[in-house]
Order: C-alpha cells, then sequence, then structure tokens
C-alpha cells in the first residue's frame, strides 16, 4: 500500500495568509450592535462590531470562525484566481433573470365602466356610455400585435378596467385572436381577467374554462369593511361576490381563482378580521397591499388617507397573526412577505413587477388603455386619467414598437429605476431585495427619482425587510421552515417523506 | 456475499487478443454465434461449437477444439448467467465485464486520474491504458439493450476526452433506454467546450456525478491533493448546467469534510442550484484511505448532527437528497428515509449482531472492507416496530 509521505499537508493548499481582497456587499447596523452584511445577490451574515471593522480593515484572521463562512458567501476572496468573481457573476445574472425575454406581462384595459364606486379606486367610471370608454375590436387586434412583438416567449394576458366583465366581447376577441395568431407564434400564453365577479354569466364561465382563464377578484375582509370599501348601488358587493366566488370556484376549479385586497383606514382596525375572512372563505394566501396614491385614491382626499407607519403597524399585527395561524397547522401565506422572502432566501429572481431594479414599468410589465394608449404600467395610465400623461409611451394606432418600447419616455424612466444607481439606494444593505417605483415617486414626489427619506415606498420596503430579518434572526425553527416554505414554494417537509 | 468477477482457468486453445462475447449456455444459431461464448457444462452432450466468440467448459472438452476458436476450461461456470458479457484472455483469465441481473453495470474507462484524493477506493494509476477504448466500444455492442443503467467510472473518465464522447454516443446509438451515471471530478469540464460536446451528443438520461467536499477551495483542494481543482470542478459544473447536462453532486464524509456540510449544503443550493442529486456518503476504509484512516476516519455516530442539518436545508429546498454506505443504526432515525441501499451487490455485507436487526433488509450493510478494517463501534442490532422513522422532526436553526 501507498505510504503516507504520498500525500501533501494542508498548508500546500491555502491562500489564507497572503490576505484577502473584499468582494462587493453592503452593510447596515442592527439595533443589538450587530452588523447585517448583503452581498451584491443577496447572500447575507450578521457579524459582531469586532469581526466586521476587521473585515473591512483587511484585518480579519483567517483563522478567525466567521472567515470560511464570508469567503464561501463571497464576501471576500483570497488567492488569485477569478473563479469566485466568476461565481458571483452567474448568481447576479440568475438573480436579473426576470429581465430575459423582456415585457412579459401585457394588461389589457377593456372599458373604464364600473358597477363599483370603490372609494380607492384609481380609475373607473360608473357610466352607461359604451363607446366612449370601452376598447374597439380595432383597438384590442392593434394591441395584441403590438404585444406579440415582445419577444418574451411567455406572454401573460390580464383584462382590466373598470370591471373587464362589461365588455366581454373585447375579452372574448382578444383571446380568440391571440390563440389564433399564436398557431405561428408558439408562444406560451396565459390569461387572468381582474373581476368584481358580479357580471359572471354561464357564459362567461364557459369561455373561462374553455380557454383556462385565471380569475383574479377582489375581497377587503368580512362585508362591514369590503362594503364600505367597495360602494356599490344597493349596498350588496360582498354577498354577490361571495355566492359568485363559489360559482366561479365550482365551474373552474378552487385554486382558479385568487384574490387581491387594499387596506383601507377602515381597515387598519381589524387586521385579524381581514385574514380570517380570506382563511373561511377558503383561500390559501392573501397578498396585504397599501392603498396606492391614484386615481379616486388621492381624490377622494383625506377620509381614505393614513400614514405608511399606520399601515406597517397594521402589516406586522396581519403578520404575526398568519405565522400563529400556522402554528396551528393552518397552511397559509403573506404574498408581500413571500415576495421578499424569496429574494433573501433563494438565488431565484421572482416575477413580481413592482419591486424590481430596472423597475418592471415597460420592461416587464404594459398597460393598453381602452383608447389604444399605451402606458408602462397600471400606475401610469391611472395618473394619466389624472391629466399626468408623463408616462404614456405611445398609441396602438398611431405608433409603432421601436417607438413604444424603445422611445425616450421608456428608457428615461428605465434609466432613473436602477436602484443600483439612485441616491439613497446605492449603500442600502437591502438594496439587492427592493425594487425601484419611478412612477410612485413621481406622483408623490414629483420626481422619478425620488427622496429617500420622506419616501413611503421606502419606508414600506425597509420596514417589511427589517421586520422580517427580525423574524429570520429569533432562530426560531418553526419560522424558519414557514419562511422557506414560503419563498421557496416547496410543501415537502421532510416528516412528510418520512420512510413507508 | 461475495461474488467472483474474475474466474482463472486453463486455456484449451491459443488464440491472439482478448475475445468478448455475451454468455449463452443454449447453442445459438450460427450467424448470431459471434457475439456468444457458449458455456459447456459435464451433462450437455457436445454440440457444434464453431463461430462462437469463445467456448468456457467445466469438463474437459473431448473433442479437439479447432484453433482460432477461444477455449478455456473453467472449474465451475456458475457465476455465469445467459446475457452476461465475459473477457476471455488466453492467459486464462475470465472477467465478467457485465451482470445481466445486477443494478451496478460499470464501464471502467481508465486507471489513470488528474486528482490524488485522500480518501480514493481505487488509486489511480498512472499507466498509458488509452486500449481500452477498443474493448469498452466492443462491450458496448454486447450489452442487454434492456439494461436500465449503466456507470461510467475510473479513474477519470474525462481524460479519455474525444475517446469518452465516442463511447457515450456508441451508448446513445445501440442502448438508448438505458441510463448512464458518469462518475468523474468533473475538472475537465471547465473547458465548455467538453461539456458543450457532451450536450450535443443528446443522450435522454445521462447524469455526471461529480464529488464536492467543501465550500471552501484550500478544503477541497487538500482532500483532492490537487490545486486549484475546486475552481476547476466548480466552473466545469456551471457549465454541465449551461448545456443542461444533469449532475449529482458527491460529498464522501470523513473527518476532513464533516464540519461544514450545512455551509457546503447552502454554498450548493446557491451556486449550483441545477444540481438534481446531491448524495453524502459514508468513507469505504480501502485504497487511499487505509494510510491516511487517522486523518480521515470519524465515527459516522459524532457527525449526525452536521448530516442532519446539511440534508434538512437542501430537502427543504426541494433538492433531491441521498445517503449512501450508511448503516441505519448510525443514522438519525429523522434521515433514514433519505438512506438508500447503495453498495454494489459484490461489496456489501452484514456483521453477525445484523442477524438479529429487524431493520436488515432496509439497511445498506457494509463495504467487505469495512469488515476488514474497521467500522462504527455503534453498531447494533435495531428492534424498530412499525413505526420506524416517523419521529418527529426538528430542524436546527438555521439562521446566524
Amino acid at each position: 500500500m501507498a505510504p503516507s509521505t504520498r500525500f501533501f499537508p494542508r498548508e500546500r493548499y491555502s491562500s489564507r495568509e497572503a490576505g484577502y481582497t473584499l468582494l462587493p456587499f453592503r452593510f447596515m447596523r442592527w439595533p443589538d450592535g450587530d452588523m447585517l452584511v448583503v452581498s451584491e445577490v443577496g447572500e447575507f451574515l450578521f457579524l459582531d462590531m469586532e469581526c466586521f471593522l476587521d473585515l473591512v480593515r483587511h484585518q480579519l484572521s483567517p483563522h478567525h470562525p466567521r472567515y470560511s463562512d464570508l469567503k464561501s458567501k463571497h464576501f471576500l476572496a483570497d488567492g488569485t484566481s477569478n473563479v469566485p468573481v466568476e461565481l458571483l457573476a452567474t448568481k447576479y445574472r440568475t438573480k436579473k433573470g426576470f429581465l430575459d425575454g423582456f415585457t412579459k406581462l401585457h394588461m389589457f384595459v377593456v372599458t373604464l365602466r364600473c358597477d363599483h364606486s370603490c372609494h380607492y379606486c384609481q380609475v373607473s367610471r360608473v357610466s352607461t356610455n359604451r363607446t366612449r370608454f370601452d376598447m374597439s375590436v380595432d383597438t384590442a387586434r392593434r394591441a395584441v400585435d403590438l404585444m406579440f412583438q415582445s419577444p418574451s416567449p411567455v406572454l401573460k394576458i390580464e383584462f382590466q378596467g373598470g370591471e373587464p366583465l362589461l365588455n366581454f366581447d373585447a375579452i372574448r376577441f382578444i383571446v380568440e385572436y391571440s390563440k389564433e395568431r399564436n398557431k405561428t407564434e408558439g408562444r406560451e400564453l396565459e390569461y387572468v381577467a381582474t373581476t368584481n365577479l358580479v357580471p359572471i354569466t354561464d357564459e362567461v364561465l364557459d369561455f373561462f374554462k374553455r380557454h383556462s382563464i385565471l380569475v383574479s377578484t377582489s375581497l377587503d375582509g368580512p362585508s362591514f369593511i369590503h362594503d364600505a370599501n367597495r360602494a356599490r348601488k344597493g349596498n350588496d358587493s360582498y354577498d354577490i361576490m361571495i355566492r359568485n366566488l363559489e360559482r366561479v370556484r365550482r365551474a373552474l376549479g378552487h385554486d382558479q381563482v385568487s384574490a387581491i385586497m387594499t387596506t383601507t383606514k377602515l381597515s387598519l382596525r381589524h387586521p385579524r378580521d381581514i385574514v380570517d375572512e380570506y382563511v373561511h372563505q377558503g383561500f390559501s394566501s392573501i397578498f396585504l397591499r397599501s392603498i396606492s396614491p391614484y386615481g379616486f385614491a388621492s381624490r377622494t382626499g383625506e377620509a381614505a388617507r393614513y400614514e405608511m407607519s399606520e399601515f406597517l403597524s397594521f402589516y406586522e399585527q396581519a403578520l404575526e397573526y398568519i405565522i400563529n395561524m400556522n402554528r396551528r397547522g393552518i397552511d397559509f401565506t403573506e404574498v408581500y412577505a413571500q415576495i421578499l422572502l424569496r429574494k433573501v432566501l433563494t438565488p431565484f429572481p421572482t416575477g413580481y413587477v413592482d419591486l424590481q431594479s430596472p423597475a418592471g414599468a415597460g420592461l416587464g410589465a404594459v398597460a393598453y388603455n381602452y383608447n389604444g394608449d399605451v402606458y408602462a404600467s397600471d400606475e401610469s395610465r391611472m395618473l394619466a386619467e389624472m391629466g399626468d400623461e408623463s408616462f404614456r409611451l405611445g398609441n396602438v394606432h398611431s405608433d409603432h414598437y421601436g417607438k413604444i418600447f424603445g422611445g425616450d419616455t421608456l428608457r428615461s424612466l428605465a434609466a432613473a429605476s436602477v436602484l443600483e444607481t439612485l441616491p439613497g439606494c446605492t449603500e442600502c444593505a437591502f438594496l439587492p431585495y427592493c425594487g425601484a417605483d419611478p412612477v410612485f415617486h413621481h406622483r408623490t414626489q414629483g420626481d422619478v427619482v425620488g427622496h429617500r427619506p420622506t419616501s413611503a415606498f421606502c419606508q414600506k420596503s425597509m420596514s417589511v425587510l427589517r421586520h422580517l430579518f427580525g423574524l429570520l434572526r429569533q432562530g426560531d425553527p418553526f419560522i424558519d421552515a414557514l419562511f422557506t416554505r414560503w419563498a421557496t414554494g416547496v410543501q415537502l417537509s421532510p416528516i412528510a417523506e418520512a420512510v413507508s | 456475499m461475495s461474488i467472483s468477477l474474475s474466474a482463472h482457468g486453463s486455456p484449451l486453445s491459443l488464440w491472439e487478443r482478448n475475445v468478448l462475447g455475451r454468455v449463452t449456455s443454449i447453442p445459438m444459431e450460427e450467424l448470431r454465434r459471434k457475439d456468444h461464448v457458449l458455456l459447456l457444462r459435464g451433462t450437455d452432450p457436445l454440440p457444434d461449437i464453431r463461430g462462437y466468440a469463445g467456448v468456457l467448459t467445466s469438463t474437459i472438452l473431448p473433442v479437439d477444439v479447432r484453433p482460432g476458436t477461444p477455449a478455456l476450461h473453467l472449474h465451475s461456470l456458475d457465476h455465469l448467467e445467459d446475457g452476461d458479457v465475459v473477457a476471455l484472455s488466453s492467459n486464462g483469465y475470465v472477467r465478467t465485464l457485465y451482470r445481466i441481473h445486477s443494478p451496478h453495470n460499470s464501464l471502467f474507462t481508465t486507471d489513470r486520474c488528474n486528482s490524488f484524493c485522500l480518501m480514493c477506493s481505487q488509486p489511480p494509476k498512472p499507466v498509458d491504458d488509452g486500449h481500452r477504448i477498443i474493448e469498452l466500444l466492443r462491450l458496448v455492442e454486447l450489452i442487454d439493450p434492456s439494461t436500465p443503467e449503466l456507470g461510467i467510472t475510473g479513474g477519470e473518465p474525462t481524460l479519455l476526452k474525444n475517446d469518452l464522447l465516442v463511447l457515450i454516443r456508441r451508448c446513445h446509438e445501440l442502448l438508448p433506454d438505458t441510463a448512464l451515471h458518469v462518475l468523474s471530478n468533473g475538472r475537465l469540464f471547465y473547458y465548455g467546450s467538453l461539456a458543450r460536446n457532451l450536450a450535443a451528443i443528446g443522450h435522454r438520461d445521462l447524469m455526471i456525478g461529480v464529488p464536492l467536499y467543501s465550500d471552501i477551495d484550500s478544503e477541497h483542494d487538500y482532500v483532492v491533493q490537487s490545486s486549484g481543482a475546486f475552481n476547476q470542478t466548480l466552473i466545469g459544473l456551471q457549465n454541465l448546467g449551461r448545456y443542461g447536462v444533469s449532475v449529482e453532486i458527491r460529498i464522501v464524509i470523513h473527518r476532513l469534510t464533516y464540519g461544514r456540510l450545512p455551509q457546503l449544503a447552502e454554498f450548493i443550493y446557491r451556486n449550483l442550484p441545477f444540481t438534481s442529486h446531491v448524495t453524502f456518503m459514508g468513507l469505504e476504509l480501502t485504497g487511499f484511505a487505509v494510510p491516511n484512516r487517522e486523518d480521515l476516519w470519524i465515527d459516522p455516530v459524532e457527525y449526525g448532527p452536521e448530516l442532519v442539518r446539511a440534508i434538512d436545508f437542501l430537502a427543504r429546498r426541494g433538492m433531491t437528497v441521498s445517503v449512501y454506505n450508511h448503516q441505519l443504526c448510525v443514522v438519525p432515525r429523522e434521515i433514514w428515509s433519505y438512506c438508500r441501499k447503495s453498495i454494489s451487490d459484490w461489496k456489501n455485507d452484514y456483521l453477525p449482531q445484523c442477524e438479529d436487526c429487524t431493520e436488515r433488509n432496509r439497511c445498506g450493510g457494509f463495504f467487505s472492507s469495512a469488515l476488514r478494517r474497521g467500522y462504527s463501534s455503534h453498531i447494533r442490532p435495531l428492534q424498530c416496530d412499525g413505526g420506524a422513522g416517523r419521529q418527529e422532526f426538528t430542524p436546527a436553526p438555521r439562521m446566524t
């Protein structure tokens, strides 16, 4: 047998004593005095202050227990190889993978008409004038043609309004025409209809089933909240919605319907009631959304307005309630936390267009208004309804694809939405998890770049991320497992896989 | 129970090169004989033996064997079955290259390796064995096309470079339904062209199993005794991932690798999330592991916590995980469901006390070498009722 002298000692393979270089990372002081360090691709560590200071002064001993962790997560590199940077580059490309394929989400605002007059609503009109606020077949055809010029292999078509079902003819045309064109295009088409469920008919359900169209509806909480928020003649929005929810689920399948909620001033006092309502109605998740400063939401003024801090307090109460619900064995997810946790805990990108850098406006999503105007986002067209045309990219009747998607408006919007270049964001430890919202900042601060210290958007992202990291930091195995499940979507638990 | 893979007998005729043939005990029509080695047992009436690739007999043939028809007398033919593939050498050796009823058949490509792992179970030899490819290409022609899986091992198979691609292409053509599992250190896939050309073969069920021993370059390089190996392997893995070749990461657990298993698991998830399968393997006390056992050996009971954390981390993220070469009595029960019976049937064995164990049938047992050289001091017969393995699972805290 070979003598052991044929083998070389460990020292031969280590280049640690020669010092190290720092790879890109950002940091944030934690209330307990430790430092949170986050790499360019979102990997993170908590370091005690002494270790952190040694690290940045290039004085961290290679024998320090944290040295290998920092090296493993690519915060530092020793030796001369370029491979750590290559690995980082691959991870960075993966994280920015949402840019592949360009615009995926195409929103068709087929009508502005609606039977509701929700006081937070952005754009709806209670009107019977069909021609004035409905998308024509000609406009729909041009919008679909424009959509197919997008290089994305996946095209997600979302019907918006108003109440889009009030112009079902346009929906039917868009679905049938896009499927016809797709015979030669070969894309993967997905359809979602956002509806208050009031105009649901058997004809509609039959059509949805035949074309695998998902339904997204609104549920703001129990009836006393829902009906207060979502005003309708007869004050019966909740009853109709719940009745039709069952009908839609029976026709299409339980998981073909999802709901979104909007938080109003009234909601703020009832986090548990709202979550309970979602569970009671058989939903497995809730997206706790703050009100946006567009449309009626700002026009109706003071009555609906609340501070972001009030929302954040509401959010944290609801999240705690949801976590405890999971402890009791009820599988229920909060979607905003889920999106952020996917960014924090996995190497993968997310498809959520409202939290990306560069922003999803135009690059990830686009909205075709009823009259053929093209906007960089749903919010951009809401702004337009208030008279601000800043983010109008063009019109399907008069402009070609290159002008709309390669024009100055989208270019300057994209340029102003790269967090890596924005004041207040460039040095923020949470940058890899956050996104830019130039439309929001234009609306609230009169500037696409915006001022972070007074930005409600920044306040929200920072607070929720701090809160989630705080929960992760507790080291509670249950929360760890729950958050991992939310982030990865992996339901399997090692117990469930036990031997048969 | 061990099964012999080679036998020695007396040549009854003379021939030059090794001949390969598929074993048959039933006489064949003449056209098919050239691919077959005929088995003749004592009671058989003597058939016409013209045209066979070779003849193996357990009695002395009563007639002359014509020169040119390789024939050997073996004491026993009991280890051979119809469909096996054997190689007959004129010096009297009969090697079984393929066993039709074994799930563990491999194509052994070379004795050479560009690494020199401290625990290598088949230490490399710096020999010029490039001629093996000729025998392997012939072997692929003789292997039963219904074989579910075939390994490609060494040494380091990628040292064959283009010949390895030729071999895999041959498998793709002749054994299209046979899964191929290549054991490689992955270093030569650092060259993207090798990964690209491999992917271009278009094999539907090809997996490259690549060892990774640490998330830290110098630790991995020390284990494989090669500077720069870690970096080459990582870029190699990424190249395989980029071109869509499935990869398995293989981690041998020993005293030098167990400490950072949880960090290695996270490193794999973050840097190599396309990995199809992560396997954790017990140390086999053979080859270089014998002279290095002082540095390498650790009782598996001692690394249970690290192993549980690593497996839990990966499984919760949807990655497929397996534990190989471990006896159930030394593995924490919450990860029993990941333990596979993996030791090749010609290498595995059990201890006397295993006779009383209720879990013996689902336990991988031991390498035969372990019984001679050492094993965990915690081996004991288990007495489990039906609820075995279902105990509550408490994951270790992961955050730092």
